[in-house]
């Protein structure tokens, strides 16, 4: 079951010790650091979108959510001065309340997951356009959000807080994932929707709540990239973002078809995805071919996967074969 | 008008590993008849179409047609030889138009390589075949605004442009209205007039009575017999369709069958929506669903079940209501299903033995909502023992077993969540021999501790074998009922295809 994940690591480490040969700069702490924050920032909602791609549904808005999410917090902390949690808490619910409706949207007017989430794309990004008539919104001199600040950009050490705070989240949904009851539901809802359905299971309610919990985790991102970015310009902010989500589920073995995938594989994708980007600063590679090594990349990746994947289900096919012919044996005798 | 015989099928066999589905089969046709080909589900009907439409290739028997032998056919040299088929389910694109369909692939082009479409021509060479079929519409409509009998009507004329000398029919009326029957009936005459042969495959003998020249009967795979014009009559094609020896399967029941059980009251199903059914079924007992495929077996258990709503009515269990519509429902009063499609909705394949048989009652093992995989594997093992499940170990992905195995982890599902009722779709299709015996010596176990069971089987040795008493149902509605000593494959098919026997007939058996 782990092999996927271990080839993954494995990987990492080959392009890690190449980049570090040809450019020792790579492994000093300080790159170090800013490549953890930045697994921390990006993986974070990748392990949303890879629990809704589990469902075998897809969630695209992400980035537009992290536009508008971002600018709502802004606006609450800064202009309307709002007591930190309170904004905070009111940033993650609208994301937990926009997933749930990409859930509704799915399950109960059974629109396809590609679809909703398309609108919810261009929706959320033309709102967040609209509620700061295009300007770019920051922290100017709002103050009395200092703990905020510290726990969502500072560090432990040398380790940064959004990686921490990453590895913890992962963590937590390893457990609900791949220990607890909605975790197996989760995982049978994708392979086979409608046995599952057949044995009793909320199939509905189980797809609503992983886009409630990409949602949340949305949420939580854009608090993290506010202060990250220290402002939003609402047409820039996020975009593309959506695609480094999916990237790094697909990249983390998680199968577009459903039921498929975990919280391990994703936060190795994300790692190699960030490792890619460094890379191509590190190694003097224009940085307009960026998207391109990553495509590249993600492509052989699955590639390989698919060989193996083959090979072992051909493996399976035979041997079960074998065993069918000699288990028929006794019951003919 | 002469008759000419224009195909000629001869001592047609067709195995597969462990069955034989025809042996040694002889069927002709001649030019402008009507031959009539029935038999009971799984009598070879489908096998035999195959082979004409060139889809399989005979293990032996040969195929003559104007006079050339052949071994076997390919999808081209048969309709090369002008045989047709319009298919129970409709293969039409009903994004296209009428003319679209009719000539897809053979579209009058022009504008040389671009190969742009002649919509006129198109249009002017599909309209004559409309015209000639009489139908209400034209060749500019859009199939998917036309009904099931005006698609027929369509894939008819679709086989006419291909000049067809033989068109296979197979159940053509089972989703259309009695008028839009007679319009159907009508067409086939005009057909044979101009000399157009019909093969007619249908389970409604009236239908048959009506429009056939001569019917053929099949049955285990071979060919029982024939009846000329004058012979076809009801009474007549049922003696030759039944008949064959059963094996006895019977286990009798330990004890008499308890008062309590399954109530099912003018139970409505979406898919029959005039009509009512109603039912008892009391613990300890098994009981038979039979009836001819598309009867509406498999719509009425799966409305009990609650994984198709209900139009109306009312299930109980013990005098408990049971609501409609709710999977989570039926569960939770003990009320389980077996379904008909076992790799479709009754496992997860890729997901391994013990996560199946907990997949229903997960919870249960489950300790602050996680799941206690020791517990998990000490239910799955158990009943794995219990249902003597042939698999290294629980932790073997459920798609790399047989049949028979896989079933008996949608058992072993159930068996481990107490059972009050358990409806079985189909138990042993696709199953071997031997595990179909272990099945139905596990369903008299169940019953004799007190389990409600149905059996819906298109299976005759099976549902007059297994079963302590039968309901037979026929287009939506219950037909009949019988007891054991009622039990015989004339009363079963009788009430399966008409329902109009006289209850004293029912008794003489």
């Amino acid at each position: 079951m782990l092999r996927k994940e271990l080839g993954l690591f494995l990987l990492i480490l080959v392009i890690g010790a190449i980049t570090a040969v040809l450019n020792p700069q790579f492994i000093s702490q300080i790159n170090l650091t800013n490549l953890a924050n930045q697994i921390g920032l990006f993986g974070l909602f990748a392990i949303g979108v890879g629990v809704v791609i589990i469902t075998g549904g897809i969630e695209l808005s992400v980035g537009s959510m992290l536009a508008l999410l971002g600018i709502i917090f802004l606006d609450l902390l800064v202009n309307h001065e709002l007591a930190w949690p309170i904004a905070l808490l009111i940033t993650v619910g609208g994301g937990v309340i926009l997933g749930t409706i990409h859930g509704l949207l799915v399950t109960q007017l059974r629109l396809q997951p590609f679809v909703v989430t398309l609108c919810g794309l261009l929706i959320y990004r033309g709102l967040a356009r609209y509620y700061t008539a295009d300007s770019t919104a920051g922290f100017g001199y709002g103050s009395g959000y200092e703990t905020l600040e510290w726990l969502v950009s500072g560090r432990v050490g040398v380790v940064p807080n959004a990686f921490i705070f990453f590895v913890a989240v992962c963590l937590i949904m390893s457990v609900v994932l791949h220990k607890s009851v909605f975790g197996r539901y989760l995982f049978a809802v994708g392979k086979n929707e409608e046995a599952a359905r057949f044995s009793g299971i909320p199939t509905k309610l189980v797809i609503t709540a992983a886009y409630s919990i990409a949602g949340l985790l949305t949420g939580l991102s854009a608090i993290f990239f506010v202060f990250y970015t220290q402002s939003v310009s609402p047409s820039a902010h996020g975009n593309f973002y959506e695609l480094y989500a999916v990237a790094a589920a697909v990249l983390g073995g998680c199968s577009l078809r459903g039921g498929e995938g975990s919280i391990l594989g994703i936060f190795l994708g994300t790692v190699l995805l960030q490792v890619l980007q460094n890379l191509v600063n590190m190694l003097g590679i224009p940085s307009s071919l960026n998207y391109t090594v990553m495509g590249a990349v993600i492509m052989l990746g699955v590639i390989a996967d698919r060989e193996l994947q083959r090979r072992r289900m051909h493996k399976i096919m035979v041997d079960s074969a074998a065993a069918r012919a000699t288990g028929k044996a006794p019951a003919a005798a | 008008m002469m008759t000419e015989q224009i195909l000629e099928l001869r001592a047609i066999t067709k195995t597969y590993p462990g069955v034989t589905a025809l042996s040694g089969v002889d069927l002709t046709v001649n030019s402008g008849e009507v031959l009539g080909l029935i038999g009971e589900n799984g009598a070879g009907k489908s096998t035999l179409m195959k082979i004409l439409g060139g889809v399989v290739a005979p293990s032996g028997g040969t195929i003559r047609i104007d006079d050339v032998e052949h071994a076997s056919l390919t999808v081209n040299s048969s309709t090369g030889a002008g045989i047709a088929f319009v298919h129970q389910e409709l293969n039409l694109f009903e994004n296209l138009d009428v003319a679209g369909n009719v000539l897809i692939g053979r579209e009058p082009r022009f504008g040389g390589f671009m190969k742009l479409i002649d919509q006129k021509a198109l249009r002017a060479r599909v309209q004559p075949l409309l015209d000639r079929l009489g139908v209400d519409f034209n060749a500019r409509a859009l199939v998917e605004d036309l009904s099931i009998a005006q698609r027929q009507m369509v894939e008819i004329a679709k086989a006419l442009s291909y000049d067809a000398r033989v068109i296979i029919m197979d159940e053509p009326t089972s989703s259309l209205t009695l008028t839009e029957t007679e319009r159907l009936l009508k067409v086939i005459g005009e057909l044979r007039e101009s000399g157009v042969s019909v093969i007619y495959i249908s389970h409604r003998l009236s239908e048959v009575m009506a429009c056939a020249d001569r019917v053929v009967v099949l049955r285990d795979g071979q060919r029982v017999g024939s009846l000329d014009r004058g012979e076809i009559t009801h009474d007549a094609m049922i003696r030759l369709m039944i008949g064959r020896s059963l094996k006895s399967l019977y286990l009798p029941p330990k004890q008499q069958p308890r008062d309590q059980g399954l109530v099912v009251e003018d139970l409505v199903t979406t898919a029959f929506s005039n009509s009512k059914v109603s039912f008892k079924i009391r613990r300890g007992e098994i009981v038979g669903l039979a009836g001819l495929v598309g009867c509406g077996r498999t719509e009425v258990a799966q409305a009990i079940f609650g994984v198709d709503p209900a139009l109306g009515g009312r299930v109980t269990i013990d005098g408990k209501s049971v609501k409609l519509g709710d999977v989570r429902s039926a569960i939770a009063h003990g009320i389980y299903l077996a379904p008909e499609d076992r790799k479709r909705s009754g496992l997860v394949l890729d997901l391994p033995i013990a996560e199946n048989i907990t997949l229903a009652s997960l919870p249960r093992y489950a300790r602050m909502t996680l799941v206690d995989t020791a517990a998990e594997h000490k239910v799955a093992e158990e009943q794995g023992r219990k249902l003597k499940i042939k698999a290294p170990d629980v932790d073997t992905i459920a798609l790399t077993l047989s049949g028979g195995n896989q079933q008996k982890i949608v058992l072993g599902k159930w068996m481990s969540m107490q059972p009050n009722v358990v409806i079985f779709d189909e138990p042993t299709r696709g199953i071997d021999v031997g595990a179909k015996s272990e099945i139905y010596a596990l369903m008299r176990e169940l019953s004799d501790a007190g389990v409600a069971i149905l059996m819906i089987s298109s299976d005759m040795e099976e549902v007059l074998g297994v079963s302590d008493r039968m309901i037979v149902m026929h287009e939506g509605h219950v037909s009949g009922h019988l007891e054991r000593n009622q039990f015989s494959e004339h009363n079963v098919l009788t009430l399966a295809v008409g329902g109009t026997i006289q209850q004293e007939a029912i008794e003489h058996a």
